[in-house]
């Protein structure tokens, strides 16, 4: 069992000035995750009658994305390969004192306390991130065109991107490289995504300058933070579809 | 009472779907683009079904509680997605996949919709080749496929554990190329709280702006609920925290009957639980019952040593391990339905064989299976007399291969190295087959109102087969509502656009308005939190994986009591017209707090046993499940009458012509 002291990120809206509050929890057990210790504080809030703090969430098993935590200033806290909601409290000690703050980025407005907007995200698919095919009952067959084993894997590998953000809240520079690059790749690599290679790779970086998001120096934070672990690669084929088509488009 | 109209269509089950397209209404382009659709939820259902209708033409609004639509809990699906392909040359048919489905429901399922799901289940693969979905692949560059439970054939298509998360970001992106045209306008962070019917039909909903807290009007031709299953009504499940039955429970308050509530999944492989402060159930896919062995120690005093601390399971031999499934099933094994295999866990468990400290949780075991792959690789890589380690080494690389992501989420929950140890599974609440009552259309008794996905009844019966629910709500979303809806927006071609400032919405806003209110003036002393885990302590002990008369009598009076409790006691703080959480959720616990005393009385007046319901009064001398064909061959379909206590039975009676009903049985 621990007992910890909070230093949490406060903001009751994207207008209002933010400041750290502290908070104690006791007798944390080890056992439980990260949010449900936060679940402890705010049970704790809710009986002495103050405002809860709001933090994003959902499947808190680390699939949907939702969860997005700047622990002791990093994304999702100090364990490698897993998001907020998988980081478990035996990773901290009796007496810790636990910064946690949102993510900070300017495309990445504060809406309360630890809950950023990141529809720039959805704005960024929504800009090229498909292949353009209708619903049809009557596409060729699902085997009719093999794809190499290596091609099909690291398209998976890219497509695993689960859109936490946490590539932006590692960036010096908040850049979306890694998460526009996952999707670049995935379709990239595959016979289907090819037909529109170069206009998607062209109107998704056009969309993630408009929202704001920093460039790429190349520092590697992003991949190291990613709770996938999406590879570095992804952004030197993004770059590589960059030029081409804009060399030929 | 009303008679419950399937519209099943006429002729042999085979050619029913083809028939029925042949013959309904059609709206033409045209006219399509006068007429707006609302679609709630952007899981595999409600992307799929809104990307679908957008592209046919119609004017189309998806709303989703989430930050993004890519997090709808479909995500989570780890295992894999069914189609009858009969890529592996194993005899797999659309009736095979027809008649497992049926069997595996345990004979409590609509015919003609299942043949239906076969049917179109091989163009679902298809589609999502098509739109970039990277599914597993052999060597030779084809699609691979994997077993689940309760099927002799392998038909289950695969993107390691995580192929609801493909297939989602699949009918993501392609609802995101709508959005980008246009043709779907995107509501993020709102959520339904009511359903809105002008002269009987659903015409529209009302929303709460989850970020301003504003209450919004949304008006449409037809309204579609695509908003997954109710499993939290437990607390405890594998669904997300977010997942709530509010948008079905109000579309039923308003008219739209509510089939077989007390049909629940509880899943088998998931990690038990470890406290009190537990928020979630965290699953382990199905897939894993491919290679994995399901054990406890023959021995009591073995399983007392183990929980103790003083045995480890590696190192109890052979023959003092109980390989249970494989001993009660030898024709299915580990790879029986998932309610058999749930309800063996709990039979091990209650009689004293559990394997932690709670004394609720199997084994299981991959050493087989690590040192089978081992060998065949060593095999293939001409390894001549390979040491055991080595064995060990390339069969740990297969298992990664095939289920790392699942293996590492386990060692992060758990610190535990499934690789080295067994993994502790114990049953937990996954999936509802109950939901809103369709009829062929997938309309509701609600006229214009649709349910897809989850949310609706049909398919699965009384028990749904692993990797079917991804497939349902694709085929669904994708291939079925896009067709039939337009039988009923025909009639709508020259309505016109629907005004928002009828009556009707007035006031269903105002009765959502003074809802909230009323929460959050109530000024209690306990948090949502409190009543929603009392709710879900009764549910899970009376009304869970075997349920009894006596326990179900109790359960309706306490979760009545912890209904009263609630709107006395309950505290939320915040405001209506701010980010609030906590005001959220108590919405969806009030509602989750009608529901289970509804889904008791379900339970409670089905007294046989059929798929996961489980009636200890029902069963075989050897302790499965007994049907009562003679008497329950029916769809509980419940109408609202002002209090669930009240709530109306009504029965569509479910016949059999394609299939001959028995007794299920995996032996």
């Amino acid at each position: 069992m621990m007992n910890l002291t909070l230093k949490i990120w406060r903001q009751a809206d994207a207008k209002s000035q933010g400041k750290m509050e502290t908070f104690k929890v006791t007798e944390i057990s080890e056992h439980m995750s990260f949010l449900e210790m936060l679940d402890v504080l705010n049970e704790q809030l809710i009986n002495e009658g103050k405002d809860p703090v709001a933090f994003d969430h959902d499947c808190r098993e680390g699939i949907c994305g939702a969860c997005s935590l700047y622990i002791n200033g990093q994304p999702h806290g100090p364990d490698r390969a897993i998001t907020t909601c998988q980081l478990h409290m035996r990773t901290f000690k009796d007496g810790d004192t636990i910064y946690i703050e949102p993510w900070r980025a300017k495309a990445f407005p504060v809406i309360k306390d630890l809950v950023v907007d990141r529809t720039a995200f959805d704005r960024i698919m929504q800009s090229g991130g498909y292949v353009s095919v209708n619903t049809s009952g009557n596409t060729i067959d699902a085997n009719a065109i093999p794809i190499p084993k290596e091609d099909a894997d690291n398209a998976f590998d890219a497509a695993t991107c689960i859109g936490c953000g946490a590539c932006v809240a590692a960036c010096k520079n908040a850049s979306a490289m890694l998460f526009v690059s996952a999707k670049v790749s995935q379709l990239a690599l595959l016979p289907q995504g090819k037909v529109e290679r170069q206009d998607r790779v062209l109107n998704m970086v056009e969309q993630m300058d408009k929202e704001g998001f920093g460039n790429c120096t190349n520092t590697g934070a992003c991949s190291i933070e990613c709770p996938k672990e999406i590879s570095l690669e992804n952004i030197a084929r993004l770059n590589r579809e960059y030029l081409m088509a804009s060399l030929t488009k | 009472m009303t008679k419950l109209n399937s519209k099943t269509p006429d002729g042999p089950i085979a050619e029913k779907w083809t028939n029925h397209k042949n013959n309904i209404n059609v709206v033409n382009p045209a006219n399509k683009r006068n007429i707006d659709v609302i679609v709630v939820g952007s899981g595999l259902a409600g992307a799929s079904a809104a990307a679908s209708l957008a592209e046919m033409g119609y004017n189309v609004k998806n709303f989703c509680f989430q930050d993004s639509p890519r997090r709808a809990h479909s995500i989570a699906a780890q295992g894999g997605i069914n189609a009858a392909k009969n890529y592996q040359n194993d005899g797999d048919s659309t009736y095979r996949l027809f008649y497992d489905t049926v069997k595996g429901g345990d004979y409590r399922a609509r015919e003609s919709n299942v043949y239906r799901l076969a049917e179109v289940s091989a163009n679902i693969i298809d589609q999502c080749v098509a739109q970039g979905v990277p599914f597993a692949r052999d060597y030779g560059g084809l699609l691979d496929n994997r077993s689940f439970g309760g099927v002799l054939v392998s038909r289950t298509f695969y993107a390691k554990g995580q192929t609801g998360q493909q297939l989602l970001l699949g009918a993501y992106s392609a609802m995101s190329r709508q959005i980008n045209t246009g043709k779907v306008k995107m509501y993020n962070r709102h959520e339904m709280l009511d359903l809105v019917l002008v002269d009987g039909k659903a015409r529209g909903i009302i929303a709460r702006n989850l970020i301003t807290g504003n209450i919004e009007r949304y008006g449409a031709h037809a309204v579609v609920l695509a908003t997954g299953g109710y499993g939290n009504v437990f607390f405890l499940s594998t669904n997300a925290m977010g997942s709530n039955v509010t948008a079905a429970w109000r579309a039923h308050r308003r008219g739209a009957y509510f089939a077989n509530p007390c049909y629940t999944q509880i899943h088998p492989t998931c990690i038990p639980r470890s406290g009190d402060y537990q928020s979630k159930l965290t699953l382990m896919s199905e897939s894993l019952r491919n290679d994995g062995r399901i054990w406890v120690p023959k021995e009591k005093e073995d399983a007392i040593a183990i929980r103790e601390g003083r045995m480890k399971p590696v190192d109890l031999p052979e023959e003092k391990r109980d390989y249970y499934l494989e001993r009660r099933y030898p024709a299915f094994g580990n790879l029986v339905p998932r309610d058999v295999a749930s309800r063996a866990a709990k039979e091990r468990c209650d009689a004293g064989y559990g394997v932690n400290q709670t004394g609720e949780a199997v084994y299981l075991d991959f050493t087989a299976a690590i040192l089978r792959y081992g060998q065949e690789r060593a095999n293939i890589l001409h390894i001549k007399n390979p040491s055991a380690a080595e064995i060990k080494d390339l069969g740990e690389k297969v298992i990664e291969s095939k289920y790392g992501n699942l293996f590492q989420m386990y060692e992060k929950i758990t610190d535990e190295n499934p690789y080295k140890t067994p993994m502790m599974i114990y049953p937990a609440v996954h999936y509802t087959m109950g939901g809103l009552w369709v009829d062929y259309n997938l309309m509701t008794t609600i006229p214009g109102c649709y349910a897809a996905g989850e949310a609706n009844f049909s398919d699965h019966g009384a028990n749904r087969l692993g990797a079917s629910a991804l497939m349902q709500g694709l085929a669904d979303g994708y291939f079925v509502l896009p067709y039939t809806i337009g039988d009923f927006l025909a009639d709508d071609i020259r309505t016109g656009p629907i005004s928002t400032d009828s009556p009707e919405f007035e006031a269903t806003e105002k009765e959502v308005k003074e809802r909230l209110d009323s929460l959050l003036n109530n000024k209690g002393t306990k948090s949502v939190d409190f009543f929603h885990k009392r709710l879900g302590k009764v549910m899970w002990d009376k009304v869970g994986m075997s349920r009894n008369a006596e326990g179900l009598k109790e359960a309706l009076a306490e979760i009545r009591q912890i209904r009263e409790e609630f709107y006395k006691d309950v505290f939320v703080p915040g405001t209506m017209h701010s980010f609030n959480p906590e005001l959220e959720k108590a919405g969806r616990v009030a509602d989750f707090l009608e529901l289970g005393e509804l889904f008791a009385k379900d339970a409670l007046e089905r007294p046989e046993s059929c798929g996961g319901h489980f009636r200890e009064e029902s069963q075989t001398e050897e302790g499965e499940a007994l049907r009562d064909d003679t008497n329950f061959a029916f769809v509980s379909a419940w109408e609202w009458t002002g209090d669930p206590k009240d709530s109306q039975l009504h029965k569509e009676e479910l016949t059999f012509n394609d299939i001959e009903l028995k007794q299920r049985s995996y032996k």
